[in-house]
């Protein structure tokens, strides 16, 4: 890595460190309705809101049962919505280019993805969908997606702070509004202004044509690109506006645009672990559970860039300069903007997998083999952070393991926080930890066995294998990037992919909403010196240590045959 | 039950037209109004408002006397056969990368056959191994730079043509590299357009 690669990123994390502080506590503010300055506002909004939506089933205390199942059911209805539209996007206004209703395969697969803050996209933008959709059907749901991931951790934590063995976790309607005027919207609409200021579009008609001094006609595809960009970062959603995603220069016009994206996908995701701290009333475990996250994030962040920037034989053979020089970046530069380079491309790669976002600055498919490594494991692990509340669950999820098997190595009951862990929750959390290797390897093995999956990888040998790999990699942990080179929409990957969506994202949170009912009826048990404190830096290595085991021991193997087969292959100078 | 049908179904429609309608309108609005330039897409236009580009996405130029943007891997339905593609490079309406791995056998090919018609047209150009972005496709297939010095190893070439000494088209070259964002962040580049219009302006053919 050079020097002002090291630069570059070392800037980016330190300002998202930074800002995740003052983040984190205005978040822990608005979940535990303490006072924040936009109240006068927002208190107003939200009042209205609570009337439309029905005052009483605003205010009720909901126990997780009933937690959960309202928020199924909106979104659910919420999905129905998306398909709607986009199902009939041709009979809708605001459709320039007069684009046919979405394939229904096609919109069940894109509405359950961005229902569920995938966005996951088996279509090209700016080639099917019309600008009502891009705004009601896609913009839309990156708002609730991303407030749903985020109010169920919040529902989460509160059966930790329940002193008295109460059942109620909090009002889903009440989380989601406030989460979403108070947080999504404010943060959305003055970054959307700075990114439009830096070439973002915005704009309702379709296409300009222009005529090239060359005298050819160029058509350019645009839209209201800003308003689209922040809360697809901000959400931590990542579908992108054009086919090119966040590579192109529209959706990502300059070096300062990709920081602030950049910055945008990390800054919820790291304010929901120091919220986390504020709520429980401890920092100190806030901030050991952000070291695990952050130490994992520095472990396979510099694999990435400094695989790419070494380049591959075959750029070397066909007579290009892969050493950084002043003027020309080097490296591996197949499907990555000039403007970004070496260090802006895997920083980007690695944040957008490691916070779960998918947003891509540049094609991941034409990663070199160990650079997409780091975005394999980002995606496996899914809590480097991971997305919006349920990357924190997942985290917590081997945070309760850790307990549980450090509690029976000293020979103590396990306890997280003051609460007993139990049978009833490790099951829960240990089925939450099998399902996601379960919807990636079961779907990518029948895939490259059958001729249908198969038929859609547009690259031979190992790296087709990663190709279907990531699919579903990115599927089962709501991300939604791709080795865009596999041909996704057909009816198949359709299918499978939204199945896998919809298995990684619901039953990991109804087990997970399980404990916390579980954990809200147990009685507090105050520390005593017989405790194994958990907001210590030696728990802090050992809930480490169990993510990278536990996760290794899952997918080591389906890596073996992706992207480290391919690697000993690139070095002995075969292509395929 | 009827409870949460209830209250599911109205915060889903008021939240749909919160944030899918109200939210980008006003965002809409506001571009529109303070940075109309932006907003409707960065447009560079010529005499009489002609739209000749935008200047954040990238053009085909072929011919010898401009200087040449990157490959690029966009594609367009064969007009011939609605099931097929063919290679449209930049095309601005469909953008995309190739996709192709590390290790693939058609990018190798590709490579390679770029460079002999690179070395066939400019023998010079082909003596020292070539900047990195030079006959690699870009992420979007838009991308509207180069490098410093794949304009730099192209400058001999455009002077050439244009009968004017190398030492001024390289000058004009070096005025055109945008630095590092803020000094630090991204790469060095030159925006293709923009300096062909300079050429074009300072160095017309003859």
């Amino acid at each position: 890595m050079t020097l002002q690669s090291a630069l570059q990123i070392a800037l980016t994390l330190l300002i998202g460190a930074l800002i995740s502080i003052p983040v984190g506590r205005y978040l822990a503010r608005v979940v535990t309705e303490r006072k924040t300055f936009l109240d006068p506002v927002c208190d107003r909004i939200d009042n209205l809101i609570y009337v439309l939506v029905g005052k009483r089933v605003c205010s009720e205390a909901m126990s997780w049962k009933a937690y959960t199942l309202h928020m199924l059911t909106t979104n659910l209805f919420m999905a129905v919505i998306v398909y709607l539209v986009l199902v009939f996007q041709d009979h809708l206004p605001l459709n320039p280019l007069h684009f046919a209703g979405v394939e229904p395969v096609l919109a069940f697969n894109t509405a359950v993805s961005f229902i569920t803050n995938t966005d996951w996209q088996a279509y090209g933008g700016e080639t099917t969908l019309s600008i009502l959709s891009q705004m009601a059907a896609i913009t839309f749901p990156m708002f609730t997606s991303a407030a749903t991931g985020f109010v169920i951790a919040m529902a989460f934590i509160r059966a930790f702070t329940v002193k008295s063995g109460g059942a109620d976790i909090g009002n889903f309607y009440r989380d989601l509004i406030r989460f979403t005027t108070r947080v999504l919207v404010p943060l959305a609409f003055v970054l959307a202004i700075l990114l439009i200021q830096q070439g973002e579009p915005q704009t309702l008609d379709a296409t300009v044509t222009a005529r090239t001094i060359q005298g050819a006609e160029q058509t350019i595809a645009l839209g209201p690109v800003g308003s689209f960009e922040t809360i697809k970062h901000l959400g931590t959603n990542g579908g992108g506006f054009f086919n090119a995603n966040a590579a192109h220069p529209y959706e990502n016009p300059t070096p300062i645009t990709n920081v602030v994206q950049a910055l945008l996908m990390i800054i919820l995701p790291a304010s929901i672990v120091l919220c986390f701290g504020e709520m429980i009333g401890n920092r100190r475990q806030g901030w050991v559970l952000y070291g695990v996250m952050g130490a994992l994030l520095l472990v396979f962040l510099p694999i990435t860039i400094a695989s790419e920037q070494a380049g591959t034989p075959t750029l070397v053979n066909a007579g290009i300069e892969t050493t950084p020089t002043l003027v020309q970046p080097g490296g591996n530069m197949e499907g990555k903007e000039v403007r970004f380079g070496i260090a802006q491309s895997g920083l980007f790669a690695t944040v957008t997998t490691s916070f779960t976002t998918g947003s891509a600055d540049s094609m991941h498919d034409s990663f070199t083999p160990l650079g997409a490594l780091a975005l394999f494991v980002g995606m496996m692990l899914q809590c480097i952070f991971g997305g919006k509340g349920v990357g924190f669950l997942a985290a917590l999820s081997y945070g309760i393991i850790a307990v549980f098997v450090a509690g029976l190595m000293v020979g103590r009951t396990p306890e997280f926080l003051g609460k007993k862990i139990e049978k009833a929750e490790i099951i829960l959390v240990s089925l939450v930890l099998l399902i996601h290797p379960l919807v990636i390897l079961a779907p990518t093995g029948w895939s490259v066995v059958a001729p249908y999956g198969l038929a859609s990888m547009a690259n031979a040998g190992p790296h087709g294998y990663s190709e279907v790999l990531y699919a579903f990699s990115s599927s089962a942990a709501n991300n939604g990037s791709a080795f865009a080179g596999l041909n996704a929409n057909t009816p198949w990957y359709n299918w499978a992919t939204a199945f896998v969506i919809l298995i990684g994202r619901y039953p990991p949170i109804i087990f997970m909403m399980g404990v916390a009912g579980s954990i809200a009826r147990k009685p507090f048990t105050p520390a005593t010196t017989a405790t194994l404190r958990t907001d210590t830096a030696t728990f802090g290595l050992f809930w480490f240590a169990t993510i990278l085991i536990v996760g290794a021991l899952t997918f080591f193997p389906a890596l073996v045959l992706g992207p480290v087969a391919e690697f000993f292959a690139m070095k002995s100078g075969q292509v395929f | 039950m009827f409870d949460i049908l209830s209250g599911a179904a109205r915060v889903s429609l008021v939240l749909f037209v919160l944030c899918g309608f109200a939210y980008p309108l006003t965002v809409t609005a506001l571009g529109q109004w303070l940075m109309p330039f932006q907003a409707n897409g960065s447009l560079i236009r010529g005499e009489h408002g002609a739209v000749l580009g935008s200047q954040l996405i990238g053009q085909q130029w072929d011919d010898p006397q401009w200087f040449h943007g990157r490959p690029s891997a966009t594609t367009d339905t064969d007009p011939k056969d609605a099931t097929k593609t063919i290679s449209a490079p930049y095309n601005a309406a469909s953008s995309s990368g190739s996709n192709l791995g590390p290790t693939s056998q058609a990018l190798e090919d590709r490579l390679v056959n770029d460079w002999k018609v690179l070395d066939d047209a400019d023998p010079d150009a082909t003596r020292n191994a070539l900047p990195a972005d030079m006959l690699t496709t870009s992420g979007s297939g838009l991308d509207p730079d180069i490098s410093a010095a794949n304009a730099a190893l192209q400058a001999q070439r455009v002077a050439k043509i244009r009968g004017v000494p190398p030492e001024r088209v390289a000058a004009l070259v070096e005025r055109h590299v945008a630095h590092r964002d803020l000094g630090v962040l991204g790469e060095p580049r030159v925006n293709v357009l923009q300096l062909n219009l300079a050429i074009a302006k300072e160095f017309p053919m003859k």
